[in-house]
């Protein structure tokens, strides 16, 4: 069976982030990349799949991102994918051309298994998952905090709002990893030094056919920054006394 | 609108709180099986339109998003709004994958342009916010239950009124998932989401039991829900369902107490909307005080139980 994950390049969440000169977007400078954490966790259950319930799992990392994105990707074939497709493509993306460009990959590919992040750590949309589902007409089950493989499906838990809902999906299906799905390995050096040997094979958005139809325009981008000033107090006894002040506490 | 079998989910009437604000013409759609009283609730805050059916026992996302997606299209629907929740994205979420995947998630603002609808929301855990305008129509839009309203009630309440019977074809549905169970958490407290007070703990607490004592203590104390940093959630000493951030629960509580809780970007994401937030911690440097209103540096050890203390006396 084959196992596709899609791996998105997103900006290390851990670094100072600024605007570009025109205040729509981020300033590339400077900007460091790392494999989606949440990507990450799709790619280890994936593995996780071949080393237990399925030796014979071939897992397939995608891409859509710049020339430079393969290095994303071999962040996955160094944890272990068999293979990895870059789809080059310079700006912006949304989620349904995204979904779109994976849709025309798993026609070619046809995939049982779907396994990606629940959302992306960049935009935080938490969609394409569930379109890439809904274009192919596959059961989805998203934010998925554990799977089994039953007679010709699966079982996920999925963590809700309400608590942990149990589902079964048949099979070709979408699941998207949320954070307790497992913890994802670290590569070995060794792994790592064989990775960077591996061809990616590469593809366009117009060799696969899609021409994107942009969903979501970008107007204009601030930056946050605390609007609260710190009252310090000295003991326990004046936080309440503040905390009633406020009426929030009686 | 959500529901969870017995009731309309506190935050659902965000949703049309956003609409409203938009359009005299709103619907509110009730989709499951035994909806009367959600379907009366709803009533009291817009026309309701229901679709009530046992294929519709549990919410499945092919099955929901299937018929969500035909009712939008019999209703010529402009803009399909939800509040925020894991059912929205995942359900609500693949109707928009259906409808053409105009979709904006978690919308914490809006404005008119020139006839456009400007549309804000928080990116990158909440360290940027970006202004966006959806291309293509029907546009869905998830918002955050703390960016807006619910509208007020009706004396009077409005219509409800069945889909039609062609609506959406039973046969037709889709029959790839089939739900098995719903944990439900159970507890004294009330959910983080919802409550007015929130006393949440972070690394500072060593194990289950001396968080249960200090940050459920003090939340007892308080009439308050627990929460937690995920770096308790890791450690397995707070359940799943605690954790507030980017990747857990977002909350805007009337007060949020952070206790022992340094404040990593991914966790303020997901509370620094709270109207008053106060924090304990032992590093005077800690990034919280900076998202903070009142901080006390100190031990949470010594200082949260001076406070259970205080307030038990005084009642």
């Amino acid at each position: 069976m084959k196992i596709l994950v899609p791996c998105k390049r997103v900006p290390d969440p851990d670094q100072k982030l600024r605007l570009n000169a025109e205040t729509v977007g981020i300033d590339p400078a400077a900007l460091t990349y790392i494999l989606n954490p949440f990507d990450a966790i799709a790619v280890e259950e994936a593995l996780r799949i071949r080393e237990t319930a399925h030796p014979d799992a071939e897992v397939i990392a995608v891409s859509i991102a710049p020339a430079e994105g393969e290095a994303d990707l071999r962040t996955a074939l160094a944890m272990g994918a068999d293979r990895a497709l870059l789809i080059e493509h310079n700006g912006p993306t949304d989620p349904w051309n995204v979904a779109r460009l994976l849709a025309a990959v798993i026609e070619h590919e046809q995939p049982t298994l779907v396994l990606m992040g629940k959302q992306a750590v960049d935009d935080d949309a938490n969609q394409t998952g569930q379109f890439l589902a809904a274009q192919l007409g596959w059961p989805q089950a998203t934010f998925a905090s554990q799977i089994e493989f039953i007679d010709d499906g699966l079982r996920v838990h999925r963590e809700t709002d309400l608590g942990i809902e149990v589902i079964r999906t048949t099979l070709p299906a979408i699941v998207t990893a949320d954070l307790r799905l497992n913890e994802p390995r670290y590569a070995s050096l060794p792994s790592i030094l064989r990775a960077k040997k591996k061809s990616i094979e590469q593809t366009t958005p117009a060799e696969l056919g899609v021409q994107l139809e942009p969903r979501v325009r970008l107007i204009g981008m601030e930056l946050i920054n605390s609007q609260r000033h710190c009252e310090k107090v000295e003991t326990a006894s004046n936080l309440l006394a503040k905390l009633r002040e406020t009426e929030v506490v009686e | 609108m959500e529901h969870d079998g017995t009731a309309l989910r506190s935050g659902s009437g965000a949703a049309l709180g956003f609409a409203r604000a938009l359009s005299e013409d709103i619907t509110a759609f009730v989709l499951g099986e035994n909806l009367e009283a959600m379907a009366g609730e709803a009533a009291k805050l817009a026309p309701v339109l229901v679709a009530d059916h046992p294929a519709l026992a549990a919410p499945v996302a092919d099955r929901w998003a299937h018929v969500i997606a035909e009712v939008a299209r019999a209703q010529n629907a402009e803009l399909i709004v939800a509040t925020s929740t894991t059912w929205a994205k995942d359900i609500v979420g693949r109707a928009a994958g259906l409808l053409g995947g105009a979709m904006a998630s978690d919308v914490i603002g809006h404005e008119m342009v020139d006839g456009e609808l400007h549309l804000r929301r928080p990116m990158f855990a909440g360290a940027v916010n970006a202004t966006i305008v959806l291309e293509g129509s029907p546009k869905i839009i998830t918002v955050r239950p703390s960016a807006y309203d619910a509208p007020t009630a009706a004396t009077t309440p409005f219509t409800i009124e069945a889909v039609a019977t062609d609506a959406f074809d039973v046969e037709k549905l889709p029959n790839a998932t089939q739900f098995e169970s719903l944990d439900r958490k159970t507890g004294a407290r009330p959910d983080v989401t919802e409550a007015r007070i929130v006393v949440s703990g972070g690394r500072a607490f060593k194990n289950s039991e001396d968080f249960e004592q200090h940050v459920g203590g003090l939340a007892d104390a308080l009439g308050a829900a627990t929460g937690s940093s995920r770096a308790l959630v890791d450690a397995g000493i707070t359940p799943n369902s605690l954790q507030v951030g980017q990747t857990g629960k977002i909350v805007a509580p009337e007060l949020y107490l952070a206790l022992g809780i340094s404040g990593a970007v991914q966790h303020l994401a997901g509370m620094k909307n709270s109207r008053v937030i106060a924090a304990i911690n032992q590093d005077p440097d800690a990034p919280i005080f900076e998202f903070a209103d009142y901080g006390l540096v100190g031990d949470v050890y010594e200082e949260v139980p001076r406070l259970i203390a205080e307030l038990n006396s005084s009642q």
